[in-house]
């Protein structure tokens, strides 16, 4: 085991991959030469040279289209859409390009590439360079959607991303680059789509992601001092969605909350209430409940930003007052 | 007639134009007989820009084309009958009824694609470039696009990155003085949409008569030629002419009669024909192969109206690389 801290854990990961295969390319905005504006790509210049990690113009069409088109045609690209946000200038690549490609040609294009994009907020940086829009990826069919935690599982999500035949979303969680952990000597590959349980306990169960698993943990930690024994999920891909783990673990405690930092419409929260809801119902002995970020853009100043995105206080309260 | 190569490629020119106005009449006549359904983009008129490109390049080349895609997939080498019945929503179509008439692709004949949001074609078209600048190889990517695409940002952040790399990929805009149903010239702040901004982008203003296949056939030699040196990208304006509207929705009543009349006057393929006459073909020859190409649909045609509709098990097919559609286990 090494002592990484997330974005160390990011650059682990592509290394890694585009030591295995001279066919794995990446591409983005300051990527190269300036290591990331997150310093998540630090030495891939060095070690790749400017045939294989390659700094482009501010143009997030253009980066996507050349992914895509080099994926058709035989390289594995990874592109870097430097903040989630920018995603939005771009939206048509992804939804309307790379994700449907495949479908719509009858199986004769294929788009094996990953977006990776630095999500979420915590940052103070206002409404446009802080939204978690990985709702929004989840809603198109024909694009995987991964967001892990930790710098154990963005080493091995990003190395299994690289290596799935599908387009991978890839949300990195801003707030947590600094996080440092255990990853894994020598070669890491996760699998895509399986939900992980941190904790076990026998009276709720939290569902998490990203940014908000490390809050749900903190918040169990409290809640048993309290006598609360809490079980903690985290999702870590929303497609494929784990739904046997959520499931399963829902059931055994009886009560679902979910923690998620997308507004309150159309959440990712929403989606697994409504399936936990119709599919283990007799199993609930309270309603699902979700925490979420209010409706509203995400403010910038650190109080209000404090107050506005779930934090490890609302997230003991709500349980508290929901256990009945 | 003699057999030399300037008569090989006039033949191939003509043949492929025919193929394309053809097609796209079939496809005219099938909408009408409501045998198409959906719209219809259709390049009667234009059929000499994709005929010289396609005549021009080879067969490991990449192309991309818009929802007005028909003649530049065809002219790949897609069959007729699966590209018919496409048009359908038949079991036998190219893309299994799945795409239609605006998304027709043939990955093996390096038709990579009809593109229906403006622009993100030549955004994606710079990643095969790439793919073959970086893999070593000597393909080259052609992109076709109308007017009214170099009026969206897509256009420009293509043009700049396929300059900076120096990629292999020839832009051909196919001007045919309308945006849909606007002219062009009433949305644009210079006179040539396509050759005027190349000067923006360190390429030489290229500007061709899209009518005349010879002349597209040598542009596209041209450019081909610099690609394939390592020089980079070409960006060539070919200024033609919409036989009918926009789509079917629309009878194009928006367009002078005289120019309308002009345009047709200067019909690609009748045009060709009487060069092909002056240069010693015979009409018995241009009728045989006019007759030969007709027949080419006709037979298609049958094949693509008994072919069945799809099976509803597709729907779920294909929209993951396992051939499934799964997002939950």
């Amino acid at each position: 085991m090494a002592q990484l801290t997330y974005r160390e854990a990011v650059a682990e990961g592509i290394a890694q991959e585009m030591r295995r295969d001279n066919n794995v390319v990446f591409l983005g905005e300051d990527i190269a030469a300036a290591g990331g504006v997150f310093k998540a790509t630090v030495g891939l210049f060095e070690e790749f040279g400017e045939k294989r990690v390659i700094d482009t113009p501010i143009s997030e069409n253009a980066i996507l289209g050349a992914a895509m088109g080099a994926a058709m045609t035989g390289l594995k690209p990874i592109a870097e859409i430097m903040f989630s946000d920018f995603l939005a200038v771009c939206w048509d690549m992804v939804v309307n390009e790379i994700a449907k490609a495949r479908y719509m040609t009858n199986g004769q294009v294929k788009v094996p590439l990953v977006i990776r994009t630095a999500n979420g907020g915590g940052s103070r940086f206002g409404a446009q360079h802080s939204q978690s829009v990985e709702n929004w990826a989840m809603a198109v069919p024909g694009i995987k959607v991964v967001a892990p935690s930790n710098p154990s599982d963005v080493k091995g999500l990003l190395a299994a991303a690289i290596r799935d035949p599908d387009p991978v979303l890839f949300f990195e969680h801003k707030s947590l680059y600094a996080m440092k952990g255990e990853v894994p000597n020598g070669e890491h590959v996760l699998e895509l789509g399986k939900a992980s349980v941190l904790r076990q306990g026998d009276d709720a169960t939290i569902v998490a992601l990203a940014a908000m698993v490390p809050r749900a943990v903190k918040a169990a930690e409290i809640l048993a001092t309290k006598g609360i024994e809490v079980t903690v999920v985290d999702v870590r891909s929303l497609v494929p969605l784990d739904t046997q783990t959520i499931l399963a673990e829902t059931v055994k405690t009886g009560r679902l909350f979910t923690v998620e930092e997308n507004p309150r419409l159309c959440g990712w929260g929403s989606e697994i209430s409504s399936i936990v809801t119709e599919e283990c119902f007799y199993d609930l002995d309270a309603p699902v409940i979700r925490i979420t970020t209010p409706h509203v853009p995400l403010p910038s100043s650190d109080n209000l930003e404090d107050a506005t995105i779930p934090t490890v206080e609302r997230i003991v309260e709500t349980i508290l007052k929901n256990m009945g | 007639m003699s057999e030399n190569m300037g008569n090989k490629v006039s033949l191939e020119l003509y043949r492929t134009q025919l193929l394309a106005r053809y097609f796209e009449q079939r496809a005219s006549d099938l909408f009408l007989e409501n045998l198409v359904k959906g719209t219809n983009h259709l390049a009667l008129g234009q059929e000499a820009v994709a005929a010289g490109f396609g005549v021009a390049m080879n067969k490991s080349d990449y192309t991309y084309c818009t929802y007005r895609g028909h003649t530049h997939t065809l002219v790949r080498g897609a069959p007729v009958a699966p590209m018919l019945g496409e048009l359908m929503g038949r079991e036998c179509g190219i893309l299994g009824g799945k795409g239609g008439s605006m998304h027709l692709t043939s990955v093996e004949h390096g038709a990579m694609g009809s593109y229906a949001i403006i622009g993100a074609q030549l955004c994606i078209a710079l990643g095969s470039a790439w793919s073959a600048q970086y893999l070593g190889t000597d393909q080259v990517t052609t992109v076709f696009f109308g007017d009214g695409t170099t009026n969206i940002g897509t256009f420009h952040e293509a043009l700049n990155m396929a300059a900076v790399w120096k990629l292999p990929v020839v832009f051909v805009c196919e001007n045919n003085l309308y945006m849909e149903y606007t002219p062009i010239g009433k949305v644009t702040a210079v006179e040539h949409p396509g050759a005027d901004r190349a000067s923006a982008y360190g390429l030489d203003s290229i500007i061709v008569d899209g009518n005349d296949a010879d002349a597209v056939y040598h542009a596209a030699q041209d450019a081909y030629a610099r690609a394939r040196a390592g020089d980079g990208p070409s960006l060539i304006e070919c200024k033609t002419y919409r036989h009918q509207g926009h789509s079917r929705a629309d009878p194009g009543k928006y367009r002078p009669k005289e120019e309308v009349e002009a345009w047709f006057a200067r019909d690609p393929i009748s045009m060709y024909r009487l060069r092909m006459m002056e240069n010693g073909f015979t009409d018995e020859d241009l009728t045989e192969m006019e007759t030969e190409i007709q027949n080419t649909i006709d037979e298609a045609t049958e094949v693509a109206k008994l072919s069945p509709v799809p099976s509803l098990d597709i729907i779920d097919k294909d929209v993951w690389a396992d051939g499934g559609s799964a997002w939950r286990n």
